[in-house]
């Protein structure tokens, strides 16, 4: 069974090596937009006087609240002793750091002077959420970085010990180091388990306050459609549940390209389900009570961004396209057990994720495009944001890099935490047999 | 032998010690001599005030200052706009004060073209603004100039991650484009959509980069941040910003809270008492940033409102007639 998990890690595959050289392409091509950028000045961006935050905003707001949901995730299951979740845990660490990674650098691009980035340091003013946030981001990457290294230990140590391992000795070597002598012993168990305790148990309070730090951005601003008090727990919210559908996603390709159907079961994407259907109807809950309420009494500044989010010639279809993949389908699909296969919660966990990426979208552009002085201007750009290929570049690029750490740490360690799962099939007796169909 | 080798030491230890004092003391002087210090703008360089004497004015609420005696061409000395950590104090016992007249404005935009003019700007960057403006379906349409309102809460500084922007004590807010790191929160937390952001290279200037002033703007930097800036520079001078100069109709009134005076170049007015008969108001008041511009409300004005559709172009006017429409159809 373990050896079936560490075949994988050995020689690449012609099929690896494609996908990798084709990721490597698309960076490629995201990094020569960025040199674009940086040369030309923002000005080929779509980014305007009005929408002077477009694409590259909406994709840090949107990585950054996948990060935080997996942290909360793994976390959750560690603390909260979750014995089903530990096939998923590595994948949920993944998920956390490599958003982190590939979101932060989104808030960089919308600078228009990275050479000054180092200002950011030396003038930091401690009252502009800019600062917190930098602070914030910057504190839970390291926490999750050091999480996510914690839990591969174990399995550094058994890949240092497994006999006959066919890989390349540089590889041997890199085991060796990075199980720091760790043998097995009572002492060292019970510290390892000590520690991943504390990093769990620090980083759910930071993902939260990081994420809450980045919706007060908007919230605390006084533009109509931001400046709203349920900004924190919505984006919180917003985040678990986009979080969540995700690492359904990559449970089922993990589960699919390595074969691991007798590891990731039925009952993962059932228990994973009814936690994403739980989020959706507190999601629903959120956005019906962010709607309604402005809708009873809708306020001059606020009838402007009504027409522009629902009246069909604006974005009224991306906002209909939310309600009915994020909204209405997950509701349909999950809850009646008919539909409740493995392929169709991914599926509808896939839009979810989409949809939920149009939601802050619609968050940022057309308030901004509807500021409390009208705009006045007749040069199209100015009036409506519209993607330019730089920002549609670097988007498709940042999600590359995001599949290309999936699939390189695939290789370093079994993607399924291979020393956790000793053990537990014996002490816990799933039996919960809810009906579904198999795939 | 000995003897030879201890004065041998002794000599090289003196020599060495010479060397030294003489490296340190000309190095010392050559850096004060050629390098100077540049964050220490006290010196004037041009218009300065020659004198060097002081006179002693008196602000609205009784405290009594000394500044510079101003000359004939240097009002506020010194006349060289500041740079550096220097333009963030403010020019000592002002604090500017802007009235713009809604009853005479005609929608001429000299004032916008004097401004682009004065600060080197692309002709389509405004960093004043002229809106057509329909408080309601019966009221008559009225043109509406808007600049930085410098409010005396500024979300944009409360905002902004480095202090590239500021609040000075003569009541202006700068921005300071050798530090804006173009994030544009500023712009995001303007209610007013004050500001506007370089998003390519700026057009050349006549000024040079060395000299730079957050009170004059010029020169301008690609990614960073523009804005009206009440014309300091210009203030030192004893003139008035290039908006109230340029204007045909005398609609913008600057000038002083502490000396409670206003003046659009030709008339010069109690700032309390104007404020106080016309009614003035701020725009949006309930927002709580107090700004610095009041406006006088458009009655008895001057011309029609039409007046202003002259030499416009046909797609600027459409948007005027869609504004005007939207504002007639909401009779609810």
């Amino acid at each position: 069974m373990i050896a079936k998990l560490v075949h994988n890690l050995e020689k690449p595959s012609r099929r690896w090596n494609i996908w990798v050289g084709f990721l490597i392409l698309i960076v490629l091509w995201g990094l020569f937009a960025l040199v674009k950028q940086i040369q030309d000045g923002q000005i080929v961006t779509g980014m305007r006087d009005n929408a002077v935050w477009g694409i590259y905003t909406a994709n840090f707001v949107f990585f950054m609240g996948l990060s935080y949901a997996g942290a909360l995730i793994s976390c959750s299951f560690q603390l909260l002793r979750i014995k089903w979740g530990k096939p998923l845990m590595r994948m949920a660490e993944l998920l956390t750091v490599s958003s982190l990674i590939v979101g932060a650098p989104y808030i960089l691009f919308c600078l228009g002077r990275l050479d000054r980035i180092h200002f950011l340091f030396m003038y930091g003013r401690i009252q502009s959420p800019i600062t917190w946030d930098v602070i914030a981001i910057i504190t839970d990457l390291i926490f999750c970085i050091v999480f996510l290294y914690f839990t591969h230990i174990r399995d550094f140590a058994k890949l240092r010990d497994y006999p006959n391992l066919n890989v390349a000795p540089w590889r041997k070597k890199l085991y060796r180091v990075l199980s720091l002598n760790y043998t097995g012993t009572k002492k060292q168990e019970r510290y390892l388990h000590q520690a991943h305790d504390i990093m769990a148990a620090i980083i759910i309070p930071t993902a939260i306050v990081a994420y809450s730090l980045l919706s007060w951005l908007f919230g605390m601003s006084l533009r109509p459609g931001w400046h709203s008090t349920i900004f924190g727990p919505y984006f919180v919210l917003t985040a678990l549940y986009s979080g969540l559908a995700l690492l359904i996603v990559v449970m089922w390709i993990y589960r699919k390209v390595r074969k691991l159907e007798e590891y990731i079961t039925n009952e993962h994407f059932n228990y994973l389900a009814y936690g994403l259907i739980f989020l959706t109807l507190f999601y629903g809950y959120f956005s019906f009570s962010e709607y309604i309420t402005e809708w009873y009494n809708l306020t001059k500044p606020y009838s402007k961004l009504w027409d522009k989010l629902y009246s069909f010639e604006h974005y009224g279809w991306l906002s209909l396209f939310h309600v009915v993949f994020a909204l209405a389908l997950p509701i349909i699909i999950i809850g009646f057990p008919k539909f409740r296969t493995i392929n169709n919660i991914t599926f509808v966990s896939l839009f979810i994720v989409l949809a939920l990426w149009v939601k802050r979208y619609l968050i940022v552009v057309p308030t901004l495009e509807t500021p409390f002085i009208p705009i006045q201007d007749i040069r199209p750009e100015y009036v409506t944001y519209s993607i330019s290929w730089v920002e549609f570049a670097l988007t498709i690029s940042g999600i590359a890099v995001m599949l290309l750490i999936f699939t390189i740490a695939s290789k370093i360690a079994p993607i399924i935490p291979v020393s956790e799962l000793e053990g537990v099939r014996e002490k816990t007796k799933l039996d919960l047999s809810f009906k579904t169909k198999g795939a | 032998m000995k003897e030879n080798d201890k004065n041998s030491r002794r000599n090289f230890l003196a020599n060495g010690l010479k060397l030294g004092v003489a490296t340190a003391t000309g190095g010392l002087v050559a850096a004060n001599v050629l390098g100077g210090n540049k964050s220490d703008s006290e010196t004037p360089d041009s218009g300065a005030n020659p004198s060097g004497e002081k006179i002693k004015v008196l602000t609205e609420d009784g405290q009594l200052i000394e500044v510079d005696k101003p000359s004939n061409d240097c009002k506020i000395s010194p006349c060289a706009p500041a740079q550096g950590e220097e333009a963030r104090k403010g020019i000592p016992g002002r604090s500017f004060v802007m009235v713009i007249d809604l009853a005479r404005c005609k929608n001429a935009r000299t004032c916008i073209s004097a401004c682009q003019k004065g600060h080197n700007l692309a002709p389509d960057q405004e960093w004043l603004n002229v809106s057509l403006m329909k408080d309601n379906a019966e009221s008559e349409p009225y043109w509406f100039p808007r600049q930085c309102f410098h409010c005396d809460n500024p979300p944009c500084v409360k905002v902004c991650p480095v202090g590239a922007t500021f609040k000075r004590e003569d009541n202006l807010v700068l921005v300071d484009a050798d530090r804006c790191i173009g994030c544009k929160f500023c712009m995001v937390a303007c209610p007013y959509s004050a500001r506007v952001f370089h998003w390519e290279k700026p057009p050349e200037a006549t000024v040079s980069k060395e000299d730079y002033s957050p009170e004059s703007s010029v020169p301008a930097q690609t990614g960073t941040i523009g804005k009206c800036d009440f014309c300091p520079d210009r203030s030192r001078e004893g003139k008035l910003p290039h908006c109230a100069e340029g204007c045909p109709n005398g609609a913008i009134y600057f000038g002083d809270k502490n000396e409670d005076v206003v003046s659009n170049g030709q008339e010069t007015l109690k700032f309390k008492e104007l404020i106080k008969e016309r009614v003035g108001y701020r725009y949006m008041e309930e927002l709580g940033t107090d700004p610095n511009v009041y406006y006088l409300p458009p009655v008895e004005r001057m011309f029609d409102y039409e007046s202003g559709f002259k030499g416009v172009s046909e797609e600027k006017r459409k948007v005027y007639e869609k504004i005007v429409k939207d504002a007639n159809s909401n009779t609810d």
